[in-house]
């Protein structure tokens, strides 16, 4: 995330503070913040005016709403009802944005985290995915799309469970 | 130019916007839940994407419509679609010939249009253009595992590519407006992608054992409003809640 110099530092950290505890609708586990959604919190240089920035993960998915609603109602209830909130496209959404904390809540959660980098790789490079529950590297893709936009489907073949895979993007 | 930068805004939002409606079709009829998943996916990106453009085209209009005014309460005569992307699903085979040449193409364009000279343009397709790898290798995968398949699923992706043919002068057409915007090098110049997309997809051909189909007689309009019948079926559908109550929220 990143704080512009403009704007007071303990202010910036005070809302950062509230954001971290926003959680996203679909993977509860894991904060906005961690996901990568909370672009920035910026200060209008002349007015001192503050915004949130916040970004799509997806351009069609349906937590993006819910998200922003969430984001609003908890800076409200923790009185910064005068901070503005934004959402941005660019630079667009990767999960090389998930933090190392995110990246293990999501692992604990049992849906295999993005390895940092992928996003940029060959979709179709096979890369080794170790199942969330028994740590084994023999599983496989049975779906590219899983049950929401940001997932794949994968099975171990090791413990023979499926799981969600956070899909490199 | 306004007006000109409108219409091709409305063009790109009308193809992800009416195809995204195509795909929810499936939803809850696809062969197997993976696939029905995969589909509602594909529905929800492009939907997502229409949602951005025809937004974006609601301010430059700056009559007060926004992107759901401009989906929900138009008539199929001013939809700017590709004929492609309003031709009913048919069969599986048929659903994803269309998919893998409409992304085939969508892939190309988005691409080119991350170095749009329109800045929102730009951000929007970089956006996007992420999402439709996925369907153009999703569409991919089905084309040479139905085409390199059974003797049935073989006959069903010719059927449903010859079907498609029909409509590939209309899915590159563009008009004097479009070309304007492609010197300004706000709009991609679809003559230069055209050689670009039939190499992927004779590439992809070959990989599932089918020949290129011949050029049939070619049906073009889609750009300037004139479609098929299968439009204002497919917009009936769509439409008819926003328009029985109309400001209606939940
Ligand atoms: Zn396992």
């Amino acid at each position: 995330m990143d704080i512009a110099p403009a704007i007071d530092r303990q202010l910036a950290g005070r809302i950062a503070a509230v954001l971290d505890t926003v959680p996203d609708p679909e993977i509860p586990v894991v904060s906005v913040t961690e996901l990568g959604i909370v672009r920035g919190i910026v200060a209008d240089e002349g007015s001192g005016a503050v915004t949130v920035r916040i970004t799509p993960t997806y351009t069609g998915c349906p937590a993006t709403q819910v998200i922003e609603r969430s984001v609003r109602e908890a800076l409200d209830a923790a009185g910064f009802r005068e901070v503005a909130l934004e959402t941005v496209l660019s630079p667009p959404w990767s999960t090389d944005m998930i933090d190392e904390a995110g990246r293990e809540k999501l692992r604990a959660y049992g849906i295999a985290p993005p390895p940092k980098g992928a996003a940029a790789r060959s979709l179709r490079g096979r890369d080794v995915v170790e199942c969330p529950r028994c740590g084994s590297a023999d599983t496989v893709e049975v779906s590219r799309f899983g049950s929401t936009p940001c997932k794949a489907l994968w099975r171990c073949r090791n413990c023979a469970e499926p799981f969600d895979r956070f899909k490199c993007h | 130019m306004n007006d000109l930068l409108f219409q091709y805004l409305l063009r790109l939002g009308d193809d992800s916007l009416i195809l995204g409606q195509r795909l929810c079709e499936w939803c809850g009829h696809a062969p197997t839940i993976e696939v029905d998943l995969s589909l509602s996916n594909l529905a929800l990106d492009l939907i997502g994407q229409a949602t951005l453009f025809l937004g974006y085209a609601g301010e430059v209009e700056s009559g007060g419509r926004d992107a759901d005014a401009l989906a929900f309460h138009r008539d199929a005569e001013d939809f700017r679609n590709c004929l492609l992307v309003e031709q009913p699903n048919g069969d599986f085979a048929r659903t994803m010939a269309r998919q893998f040449l409409f992304s085939s193409y969508q892939l190309a364009l988005l691409d080119r249009l991350c170095s749009s000279a329109d800045g929102r343009i730009a951000e929007i397709a970089a956006k996007a253009v992420k999402e439709v790898r996925y369907h153009a290798d999703l569409a991919a995968d089905w084309v040479v595992r139905l085409g390199d398949g059974t003797a049935e699923s073989r006959g069903r992706m010719i059927e449903g590519l010859d079907d498609c043919w029909r409509f590939l002068d209309d899915l590159f057409a563009m008009d004097d407006g479009e070309r304007a915007l492609a010197a300004a090098g706000i709009a991609a110049d679809k003559a230069a992608l055209r050689p670009l997309v039939q190499g992927r997809v004779e590439q992809v051909l070959r990989q599932a054992t089918l020949s290129m189909p011949g050029l049939p007689w070619q049906v073009t309009g889609g750009r300037t409003g004139r479609h098929s019948e299968h439009l204002s079926r497919l917009l009936a559908e769509m439409q008819v809640l926003p328009r029985a109550h109309p400001g209606a929220r939940w």
